[in-house]
């Protein structure tokens, strides 16, 4: 991915955020949080910038968008559908939900539909154990959801 | 408040919001305009009442009754009947799954008759985005009486005799970890709130702060004033973002009024609360890994000592505190240490709130005294085992923790006697499994876990939990080796010895204990290539009973490798050689004909 592809204002957006902390040392967290909401992922170019604009190496930087499982360095889809893995949801068949899933958006957790619709995650307990198992499509929650149940739930958002 | 003739108290927590408790609530507001009644009737959208599984929740004051799966389009009827009219909606109220009757007051439900609320005492009650409903229930009148008429050490010494404990895993003596700072040298002191909740199934922390914020607020500052420091930060995930949402309102509050600031009623004291985030991991709950992320870097744990007592944020003296533990606090200083030692066992002092969840009827927040029975709160509180199952196995202190079995179910529940038999307190999440969970599947589950959440700094976490995985896969998978239960066992007790922190030194419990209990299932899994629950689908054999099998054909119509055959009315038959068990006819058969081993 080149810089280029990435929107100037949204580096100028993420500028002017950095430059409003009167000290930057240990905001790195808050400022990855910020761009993540900025360009909707953390591309190398980005990462890039943040480590000059904080003065810190590249690698401090990619060493904590690796660590924590909330930042990615890929592009999602138009929607993203999480699938909880927390533990009331796995003992009620959350894991074969997961399977079917899988199966038919043809991808595994992690990666994105070929048309650039959906993106498959895994989450940890979203606390809505009380209607376990839980599929929550972008921020709207399905609750006892059944295998047979995906198809529909799919279609919903493929007009 | 005293305007208002009737409160229509409504949750607002996550697990009803998923239920569309805001359009209930919506819908409510435009009912009672349309009926004229919005200048007497106030709708109030408060935080969890604990009880999930009956959700949205609807709660009308002060006729006290509770309304349960209440959905958007019931607002017209209870309004029209209940507001207007004064008659219950009968067919909205909670009926008692064993006796089959209704039940409208919910201290007569048993979910809520062995309840103790004090962490929750207001969750359910409040607006959590009012603060002046937060006073009205005595809010900052013990920061208060705490700030004017004691002593930070007698803060602490309240605090100690109290015997309250750490609620997010360790139980640490909270009063003397507020003591360890208050005595370190530094004239800058930090205190840490801990809402990094990470265990999958416990969302107690969450329900507090989007329920009830300021009590976390009120004792943070208590604390602050307590061990000496003026500054106070709430580590929280991002993942939750209307917790965030109602404590950022919380905080501006209490700004506002002077609650936070400077001069702090009055006196010269001045405290000032910022929010950090997290960033998705689990090891971040430990306290040293936690203030490494709350300074922006990789939330690695470090060795202790020094511990964050000493030498915590940017090498200050840091107080860790987890948010239930926080919500106790204020309770403890306006009714006094001994009220608050008189309820619980021995060792373990006060309350403990639970997050129930798996094969119970009763899915939901529960807090209870310490020293209530597992039995109690699975089948008097939990209403017993979901569908009339068998039960077979409980877990506490998620992957840290380990299943505790019926034997032990009368076992009184506190820090000591969790350890005792295998498994541990943790932050509280309960998970009830039946017959038909698998054990060894379970444990997987569990190492599946940690090894993602693994932070690689030391090496018998980040290489050994990987090999765990490595032979449970291959046990549950039909390939495992009597050899490799050994080697199992063995790993666990070298990673439990040489892990640096408390993640990798409990990560082998869901193996070690699941082995202890159910060392036949392990056997089954290795000697027999059986999966007894047909849960490891490797494993799983299929048949179908002759005696019950009608011939409706849906079982071969669905089978994806056409192995079932069968003539319509006639009994069907598994060809064993073809079957990949995928298990599509156990889920589609409506007799109950095709039977897991």
């Amino acid at each position: 991915m080149m810089a280029n592809d990435l929107p100037k204002e949204k580096f100028d957006a993420l500028e002017k955020y950095i430059d409003s902390f009167q000290s930057t040392k240990g905001t790195l967290i808050e400022v990855l949080h910020k761009a993540q909401d900025l360009f909707g992922y953390l591309p190398r170019d980005v990462q890039l910038f943040v480590a000059r604009k904080l003065g810190i190496p590249g690698a401090e930087v990619f060493g904590v968008v690796s660590f924590y499982s909330y930042f990615t360095t890929k592009p999602e889809g138009k929607h993203s559908i999480s699938v909880c893995m927390g533990t009331a949801c796995f003992v009620k068949g959350a894991d074969k939900i997961l399977d079917q899933l899988k199966e038919k958006l043809e991808i595994v957790s992690g990666e994105t539909t070929k048309d650039d619709l959906f993106t498959l995650k895994e989450v940890r307990c979203i606390g809505a154990c009380g209607l376990a198992p839980v599929v929550m499509v972008d921020g709207k929650v399905y609750g006892r959801v059944k295998t047979d149940d995906i198809d529909t739930i799919i279609d919903t958002y493929r007009k | 408040m005293s305007k208002f003739r009737t409160n229509i108290l409504i949750c607002g927590g996550t697990g009803c919001i998923a239920s569309d408790s805001d359009k209930v609530i919506k819908n409510f507001n435009l009912i009672l305009k349309a009926r004229g009644y919005d200048e007497e009737v106030q709708v109030i959208k408060t935080g969890c009442f604990g009880f999930c599984e009956q959700g949205p929740i609807v709660k009308i004051e002060p006729d006290n009754v509770f309304y349960v799966r209440v959905q958007p389009k019931d607002a017209a009827e209870i309004v029209d009947e209940h507001i207007i009219k004064g008659r219950k909606v009968e067919r909205l109220l909670y009926e008692e799954p064993r006796k089959h009757e209704k039940i409208e007051q919910h201290k007569n439900m048993l979910f809520y008759k062995k309840q103790l609320r004090i962490a929750l005492r207001n969750c359910g009650l409040i607006n959590p985005e009012d603060i002046y409903e937060y006073i009205a229930f005595n809010g900052y009148d013990a920061l208060g009486r705490s700030l004017t008429k004691m002593t930070p050490d007698e803060v602490i010494e309240t605090i100690k005799k109290s015997g309250l404990r750490g609620r997010g895993g360790g139980g640490f003596p909270t009063g003397l970890k507020w003591e360890y700072t208050r005595k370190s040298e530094g004239t800058i002191k930090y205190i840490i709130c801990n809402a990094d909740e990470g265990d999958p199934g416990a969302f107690m922390d969450r329900s507090i702060l989007e329920g009830d914020p300021h009590s976390v607020i009120e004792a943070m500052t208590i604390g602050g004033y307590a061990i000496g420091a003026n500054e106070g930060i709430v580590y929280i995930r991002a993942e939750y973002p209307l917790a965030i949402e109602r404590l950022t309102i919380a905080i501006n509050q209490a700004r506002d009024l002077g609650l936070l600031g400077k001069n702090i009623f009055g006196t010269d004291f001045r405290f000032d609360i910022t929010l950090k985030y997290g960033a998705g991991a689990f090891v971040c709950g430990e306290e040293t890994a936690l203030i490494n992320s709350v300074e922006g870097k990789r939330g690695e744990p470090s060795n202790k000592p020094p511990y964050p007592a000493q030498e915590g944020y940017w090498d200050r003296p840091t107080c860790v505190n987890n948010v239930e533990t926080f919500a106790n606090i204020p309770s403890i200083i306006l009714k006094g240490s001994d009220w608050f030692s008189s309820i619980g066992t021995e060792k373990s002092k006060g309350t403990k709130v639970f997050a129930l969840a798996g094969k119970v009827n009763n899915v939901g927040l529960v807090e209870v005294p310490m020293g209530t029975t597992l039995r109690e709160i699975i089948y008097d509180i939990g209403g017993g085992i979901f569908n009339n199952h068998k039960f077979k196995a409980v877990q506490t202190g998620g992957p840290s923790g380990g299943v505790i079995t019926e034997e032990h179910l009368d076992t009184p529940i506190d820090y000591e006697h969790l350890i005792e038999v295998g498994s541990m307190m943790g932050s509280g999440g309960m998970i009830v499994m039946d017959e038909t969970n698998c054990m060894v599947n379970i444990a997987k589950f569990y190492l599946e876990f940690t090894m993602d959440e693994s932070c690689g700094r030391c090496t018998p976490c980040r290489v050994g939990t990987k090999r765990m995985h490595e032979f449970l896969e291959k046990i549950t998978s039909g390939k495992g080796t009597m050899e490799d239960l050994d080697a199992l066992k063995q790993l666990s007790y070298m990673i439990k010895d040489g892990s640096l922190c408390g993640l990798g030194q409990t990560a082998p419990n869901p193996v070690l204990s699941t082995m202890k209990y159910f060392w036949d299932e392990y056997i089954a899994h290795v000697k027999d290539k059986h999966c007894p629950t047909g849960e490891c689908t490797h494993l799983a054999k299929y048949s179908i009973d002759p005696d019950k099998c009608v011939g409706c054909t849906a079982c071969a119509k669905v089978c994806p490798v056409d192995c079932i055959s069968g003539e319509v009315k006639r009994t069907h038959v598994i060809d064993q050689s073809r079957c990949i068990k995928c298990g599509a006819c156990f889920d589609t058969c409506k007799f109950s004909a095709v039977i897991k081993p």
